[in-house]
C-alpha cells in the first residue's frame, strides 16, 4: 500500500534504520547540524500532512503554510502568553489546527481540483496580512513576532538543548508516522484514496463522502499544526513574514518530490526543502527558487510518483526480478496521477 | 462623505482594469485548457522588468511598453509550446505542479536579472489630479489603456478570422481541428496574447504599487476573485468581475475591513463565491459526465 509496508520484516528495518538515523547525529553531530536534522524532521511531518490530504485524498492545497503558521503561533502564544511548557503546547496546537482544518474542509467539499488549489493557494497569500493585524497584536506581537526560549534537557538528562530537540522532535514525529501509517493502510485510509481516485463509486460503495474528506482535512491540518509548533520550538522565533506564501509553496515542493502519496518519500522530500537552499544559496539568492522551480518541473515530467515512489518502484523491480514488477507497474498507493480524472467542476 | 465614497468607486474602477486585464489573461488560458496560469503574475511582473530595462535604456515609453509586450508574447507562446504542450490531457496535480514550479522559476529570474530592490516605475501619465479631483493622471491613464486593451481583444476575437480560430480552437478541439484550424498553435497564440496582455497590467500597476519581484502577486488574487466572480470560462464576465472586485476591494478597505485586511478580502470574495455561485455570474454550469 505505501511504501514500505511490503513484508513482514519492513517494520522492523523502518525502526532500526531510526533508531540509526536518530542515535548517530546524536553522537556525531554539531549542534547546527542537529538543528538542521530537527528542521527536516519538522518539514517531513509537515509534508506528511499535505501528503495524507493531497496524495491520499486527492485535495490539493496549495496553502498548508497556513496550518503550518497556526501551529506555529499557537505554541508561541501559549508559550509566551501562559507560560506553558513547549511540551504542553502540542495538544493544544493539535486541537485548533484540526479544529481549523475541518472547518476549512467544509468549503473544501465543493471545491474540486483546480479550484481548491486555487482558495488554498489565496489562503497562503493572505496569511501574513492575518497575522500582523494589529487586532491580535497583543498575542502575536505584530509585525516583530514573538520570541521563545529553547527548551531544556529535563531530568538532568546530560544532553544540549539542540541535543534534546532533536530527540523530543524525532519522538513526536515517530508516533506521528505510526498513526499516519495505521490510518493510511487502514480503513479511513482505503476510504481516502477510493475518493481520490473515484469519488462517486466510493460513495456509491458506501463510504461518506464528506464525513471522510473533513476528517482528512482535519488530520493534515492538524500534522502540518504540529509541525510548525515543533518548528517554532525549534526557530523559536515567529514573526508573520517566515510565514509567507513561500512556506506552502514549498511544502508543495516538498510533497510532489518525496511524492505526493508516499509516506517514506516525505522524508526525502523535507531533505530536500532543508538542504537544497542551503546548498544552492552558495551560488545566488534567486538560486533556489529557481532549482525547486526546474527539479518541480522535471519530477512532473519524468518521476510523477516523486523520488519516493520512483526508488520504491526501483525496489521492487530489484526485490522481485524485472517478469513480476513489468506486469504491475505501479503501486495504486503511489500512482494516482495517471488514474485521476482529467480536470472539471463536476455538478451533480 | 458621499464624494469620498465616489473617490473610492473611481479609483477602485481604476484597479479594476488592472484586475480586468490579469483576470482575461488567466480566462483566456482557462477557456482553451482548463488550467488556471498559476504563473500569470510573476510572468507580469518579469515583463514589467523586460519593459523598465528597456526605459532605462533609453526608448520612449510607449516603445518600451510595446517591446515588453512583444518579448512577453514570444515568451508565451514558447512557454506554451515547450511546457504546456504535453500537459494537455494530463492529470490536475500535475498541470498544478508544473504551473508551481514556473511560478518559482519566473520569480527567481526576476529576482536574478533585476535584483529584489524596490522600484520605482515611471507613468507616462500627467502627475495632476483630473475629472475634479476624483482621479490621478495615471490612474485615469491607465483606466483608459485597459479598456483600449479589453476592447481590441474583445474586436480581435469577435472580427478577425484569427480570432474566430481561436475560439474554435477553445470551444471544440476536434472538430476545429477537422476544419483545418491548427488547433496547438492557437492555443500557443493565445498563452502569447495573455502574457501580452499581463505585460500591459504589469507596466500599468508598476508606478502605483512599485515594482519587485513579487509586485503581482497580491494582484493575481485579486484576478482569480475577478476571474471567479464573472465566470472563469467567461471573457466578459472575468473583465466585469475584475472591475467589479477593484470597487469592493476600494470600498472595503475604506469602510470596512482597512488596509491590512486586503487581500483576506480577495479570499473571502473567493471563497463565497465558489460556495454559493461556483459559475459566476456570467459563466456557463460545467456538467460533467461520468
Amino acid at each position: 500500500m505505501t511504501n514500505m509496508g511490503t513484508s513482514a520484516r519492513t517494520p522492523w528495518l523502518v525502526a532500526v534504520l531510526a533508531l540509526i538515523g536518530t542515535v548517530w547525529p546524536l553522537i556525531g553531530f554539531s549542534n547546527y547540524h542537529l538543528f538542521q536534522l530537527t528542521l527536516v524532521v519538522v518539514y517531513a511531518i509537515a509534508i506528511l500532512g499535505l501528503a495524507l490530504l493531497t496524495g491520499f485524498n486527492g485535495q490539493i492545497s496549495l496553502g498548508h503554510g497556513a496550518f503550518y503558521a497556526i501551529g506555529a503561533y499557537t505554541t508561541a502564544i501559549l508559550m509566551t502568553t501562559w507560560n506553558l511548557p513547549y511540551w504542553a503546547t502540542l495538544p493544544v496546537s493539535a486541537l485548533v489546527c484540526a479544529l481549523v482544518g475541518f472547518l476549512v474542509g467544509l468549503p473544501a467539499l465543493r471545491l474540486e481540483g483546480l479550484y481548491l488549489a486555487l482558495t488554498t493557494f489565496a489562503l497562503a497569500v493572505a496569511v501574513p496580512q492575518v497575522l500582523k493585524y494589529k487586532l491580535f497584536d497583543n498575542y502575536t506581537g505584530g509585525v516583530q513576532g514573538l520570541v521563545i526560549d529553547k527548551p531544556e534537557a529535563p531530568f538532568g538528562l546530560p544532553l544540549s538543548p539542540d541535543q534534546w530537540l532533536f530527540l523530543f522532535t524525532v519522538a513526536v514525529a515517530v508516533v506521528l508516522y505510526i498513526v499516519a501509517w495505521n490510518i493510511v493502510r487502514g480503513r479511513i485510509g482505503r476510504a481516502m484514496m477510493a475518493i481520490r481516485d473515484h469519488a462517486m463509486a466510493a460513495e456509491a460503495m458506501g463510504i461518506n463522502l464528506p464525513a471522510v474528506k473533513t476528517s482528512a482535512f482535519a488530520l493534515s491540518a492538524m500534522y502540518t499544526g504540529l509541525a510548525g509548533s515543533l518548528g517554532a520550538i525549534a526557530v523559536q522565533f515567529v514573526a508573520p513574514d517566515s510565514f509567507n506564501v513561500t512556506v506552502s509553496l514549498f511544502l508543495f515542493v516538498g510533497l510532489i518530490v518525496g511524492g505526493v502519496a508516499s509516506i517514506g518519500g516525505t522524508l526525502i522530500g523535507a531533505a530536500f526543502i532543508e538542504f537544497v537552499p542551503n546548498l544552492a544559496d552558495l551560488v545566488s539568492k534567486a538560486a533556489p527558487g529557481a532549482v525547486y522551480g526546474v527539479i518541480l518541473i522535471a519530477v512532473m515530467f519524468l518521476m510523477p510518483a516523486g523520488v519516493g515512489g520512483g526508488l520504491y518502484m526501483l525496489w521492487r523491480k530489484m526485490a522481485r526480478g524485472n517478469a513480476v514488477a513489468t506486469e504491475q507497474p505501479a503501486d495504486p498507493g503511489v500512482a494516482p496521477l495517471s488514474t485521476r480524472p482529467a480536470p472539471r467542476m463536476t455538478k451533480t | 462623505m458621499l464624494a469620498g465614497v465616489l473617490h473610492q468607486i473611481m479609483s477602485g474602477l481604476a484597479t479594476g482594469g488592472i484586475y480586468a486585464s490579469v483576470a482575461l489573461a488567466l480566462v483566456m488560458i482557462y477557456q482553451a485548457t482548463h488550467h488556471v496560469n498559476f504563473a500569470q503574475g510573476e510572468m507580469a511582473t518579469f515583463s514589467t522588468y523586460i519593459a523598465l530595462t528597456f526605459i532605462n535604456l533609453g526608448f520612449p515609453y510607449w516603445v518600451a511598453l510595446a517591446g515588453a509586450v512583444v518579448i512577453s508574447f514570444v515568451i508565451g507562446v514558447t512557454i506554451e509550446r515547450v511546457l504546456m504542450r504535453p500537459l494537455a490531457n494530463a492529470p490536475v496535480l500535475a498541470s498544478v505542479g508544473v504551473f508551481i514550479g514556473l511560478l518559482l522559476i519566473i520569480n527567481s529570474m526576476s529576482g536574478f536579472f533585476f535584483d529584489y530592490t524596490i522600484k520605482q516605475f515611471p507613468s507616462p501619465f500627467p502627475d495632476h489630479p483630473m475629472l475634479g479631483g476624483y482621479l490621478s493622471g495615471h490612474e485615469l491613464g491607465s483606466t483608459a489603456v485597459t479598456l483600449i486593451v479589453l476592447i481590441s481583444v474583445y474586436l480581435f476575437f469577435r472580427h478577425t478570422r484569427l480570432g474566430l480560430a481561436m475560439r474554435a480552437a477553445a470551444f471544440n478541439a476536434s472538430s476545429s481541428r477537422l476544419v483545418g484550424v491548427r488547433v496547438g498553435w492557437m492555443l500557443a497564440l493565445g498563452w502569447g496574447l495573455a502574457a501580452g496582455i499581463g505585460a500591459i497590467a504589469g507596466c500599468m500597476v508598476a508606478p502605483v504599487v512599485f515594482l519587485d519581484p513579487n509586485m503581482m502577486s497580491g494582484i493575481l488574487l485579486y484576478a482569480f476573485a475577478g476571474a471567479l466572480l464573472g465566470g472563469i470560462d467567461s471573457p466578459l464576465g472575468a473583465v466585469l468581475g475584475g472591475f467589479a472586485v477593484g470597487v469592493i476591494e476600494n470600498l472595503g478597505g475604506a469602510y470596512l475591513v482597512g488596509t491590512e485586511l486586503k487581500l483576506t478580502l480577495a479570499l473571502i470574495i473567493i471563497v463565497a463565491v465558489l460556495i454559493i455561485k461556483p459559475s459566476g455570474l456570467l459563466g456557463r454550469r460545467v456538467y460533467s459526465r461520468v
